[in-house]
């Protein structure tokens, strides 16, 4: 039964009436004095973010200016010439070759693992767990040495392959730990149930497993590919003209170059946009995600 | 032994096996559960522990690419020079400042905007929406959004909105700060707190939204004013929210290296402990000297590490 009591009790957790949580909300007489205050507090946090997408659409002129020209006309010449660096295509795609073949590793090998630490528990799954996360804690930085020695040594420096194994092995541990979390969801009892039919693993990873857990599933892969596509340290280091990210072609604007502005800002914007995508997307599990599972 | 293998059905079913069968059996189920753990756990312990291992080895290692023939056993020569060099004795002191500052302003930040966000009001859904996107930016498109487009002296939007506002009251010398000059590390500061506070958000408010009601009521009941119910309730329920945000934004800040890479480039004392690194070993290029402060930080980050698995556990203690 030990084994056993994590899923339990989360699926006895779940069972329990909602309504005894966020009645409190509804104790507070809406004041609108508070709602405008937060939506102030909202425009000024997303501003920056605007206005690096206003910027990437006027004229270098205009976003040069000072004070600065709101309704200056539009332009799509910042994007044009990003586009028109015959580095930022090349850059683009082996971001995106990166972070999706990383993230459908990392859940190759999270998911049984994450399923050998929640539904059929190995003895001491949280002592495994807790040696998982000490690896992600440690930082990148001190085994950027030996990792560029080792890619010297063996003809992988400025290869996607190298930068793709390290970015599994970066996000495994978290990915390992919100699967984990994801998949205790699962009641027991379909388990069971699946157990007494007969079905092996990977029948009941599909059948049962799957639909319950899906939505962590995604989460859990879109945080992964946010993580890769957003990594500057190891791939300055490990990569160069050929295997350079989108991250690592963005170093390039950090000296100023005279009117570059709305050329910057195009790039930024172009660059973070599918981060952006995919954080809204996975917006009602990016706390658990991002807490490892520990904040539902 | 684990008992849960089989259920009373199956037991009442299988006839009592010998004690010798039994133990080969629950091995051989060992084995079985393990099996898909194992592919995942080899990967990370090749990947991650190797190069650490390395790493200590080349610590002690006299190795400067600039200088190959000279190399050989160093001892404890690099981590002397760890401790005795200017240079990142106050990179450790800005690495604190840094994480320090970021992490304490994002949370009280944080939890600021979180108590905001847990009133009912229109467009709650978009308010969230927006205050996320910060934490969504590429953080180096972020630190070169606040290098050229919000802090450059020139044209950046802070001094260009300090021109607008000054101009409205019919001033004509509107103070314009040169912020990364002047101001350097409160500028990588200011760009980190823009991106982490989200961040703290999303975890606090999660917390609010998880506080029981009944407590509320009462000391309602009791006459409690708003203040007091958040210092003696809410506050309470949250330490483990709060300990736990601040672990996490801990560990990922003293490791920043994009913001202080793309902002000031280490310059004007704004290098912390993992740009200075990066510059030992790929400008000094002194191998050994690189290694041994990566061991030092690797050092340093286990203690920290310490206090964030202890409240990681907590919570997964009351989630199983």
């Amino acid at each position: 039964m030990a084994a056993t009591a994590p899923a339990t009790t989360a699926a006895a957790a779940d069972a329990a009436p909602p309504q005894q949580y966020r009645k409190h909300s509804r104790l507070n007489r809406p004041n609108p004095l508070w709602g405008l205050l937060a939506w102030a507090v909202g425009l000024l946090f997303a501003s920056p973010v605007l206005w690096m997408v206003l910027t990437s659409l006027h004229s270098e002129v205009d976003a040069a200016t000072n004070p600065p020209s709101l309704l200056a006309p539009l332009t799509l010449d910042g994007y044009r010439s990003f586009f028109g660096n015959s580095n930022a295509w090349p850059a683009l795609i082996n971001s995106a070759t990166a972070s999706v073949v990383s993230t459908l590793l990392v859940l190759a090998l999270s998911i049984p693992a994450a399923y050998a630490l929640s539904i059929r528990p190995v003895k001491k799954w949280s002592d495994v767990l807790f040696f998982l996360l000490s690896t992600r804690f440690l930082p990148i930085v001190a085994a950027v040495l030996p990792l560029y020695l080792f890619a010297v040594a063996t003809g992988a420096l400025d290869q996607i392959g190298l930068l793709i194994a390290l970015y599994t092995a970066m996000n495994l541990p978290i990915a390992i730990w919100m699967m984990r979390s994801f998949l205790a969801e699962v009641p027991v009892e379909m388990l069971e149930a699946a157990q007494l039919d007969g079905a092996g693993l990977i029948r009941t990873l599909r059948s049962v497993v799957a639909p319950v857990a899906m939505p962590g599933i995604a989460a859990t892969a879109l945080i992964c590919f946010i993580f890769s596509w957003q990594e500057l340290l190891l791939a300055r280091s490990l990569t160069g003209v050929v295997a350079g990210t989108a991250p690592v072609f963005l170093t390039s604007f950090v000296t100023s170059q005279g009117l570059f502005l709305a050329q910057v800002s195009a790039a930024a914007t172009v660059v973070s946009l599918p981060v952006l995508v995919a954080g809204f997307a996975a917006q009602d599990k990016l706390v658990q995600g991002l807490s490892l599972g520990a904040v539902k | 032994m684990s008992v849960s293998e089989t259920t009373p059905r199956q037991r009442t079913v299988l006839a009592d096996p010998a004690p010798q069968e039994q133990r080969a059996a629950s091995r051989k189920s060992g084995w079985v559960r393990r099996a898909p753990l194992l592919p995942a756990l080899v990967f990370i312990i090749i990947m991650t522990q190797l190069p650490f291992a390395a790493t200590i080895v080349i610590s002690f290692m006299r190795w400067n690419a600039l200088r190959p023939d000279d190399r050989g056993f160093a001892g404890f020569g690099n981590y002397a020079q760890v401790f005795t060099d200017a240079n990142l004795r106050s990179s450790v002191v800005t690495t604190v400042v840094l994480t320090v500052v970021v992490v304490g302003v994002s949370l009280v930040l944080g939890l600021l905007v979180a108590l905001l966000l847990d009133r009912t009001f229109l467009g709650r859904g978009i308010v969230r929406t927006m205050m996320i996107a910060p934490f969504l930016v590429v953080p180096v498109a972020a630190a070169l959004l606040w290098k050229h487009a919000l802090l450059n002296p020139s044209y950046g939007l802070v001094n260009g909105v300090l021109t607008w506002v000054w101009g409205l009251f019919g001033s004509q010398s509107p103070p314009q700060v040169a912020w990364l000059t002047q101001f350097p590390l409160v500028s990588i500061e200011l760009a980190l707190v823009w991106q982490w506070t989200p961040f703290m958000m999303l975890i606090l408010l999660a917390g609010l939204q998880s506080r029981p009601a009944d407590a509320f009521e009462a000391a309602k009941m009791d006459g409690a004013s708003a203040f007091q119910v958040f210092r003696y309730i809410t506050l309470p329920h949250l330490r483990r929210y709060i300990d736990l945000g601040a672990t996490l934004g801990a560990i990922f800040i003293v490791q920043n290296f994009d913001a202080v890479f793309t902002m000031t480039s280490g310059a004007l004392g704004t290098a912390n402990l993992p740009y200075t690194i990066y510059q030992t070993f790929f400008v000094r290029q002194d191998y050994g000297l690189a290694a041994a402060q990566g061991v030092i930080v690797v050092i340093g980050t286990i203690v920290v590490a310490t206090f964030a698995l202890r409240s990681a556990s907590s919570l997964l203690k009351e989630d199983s």
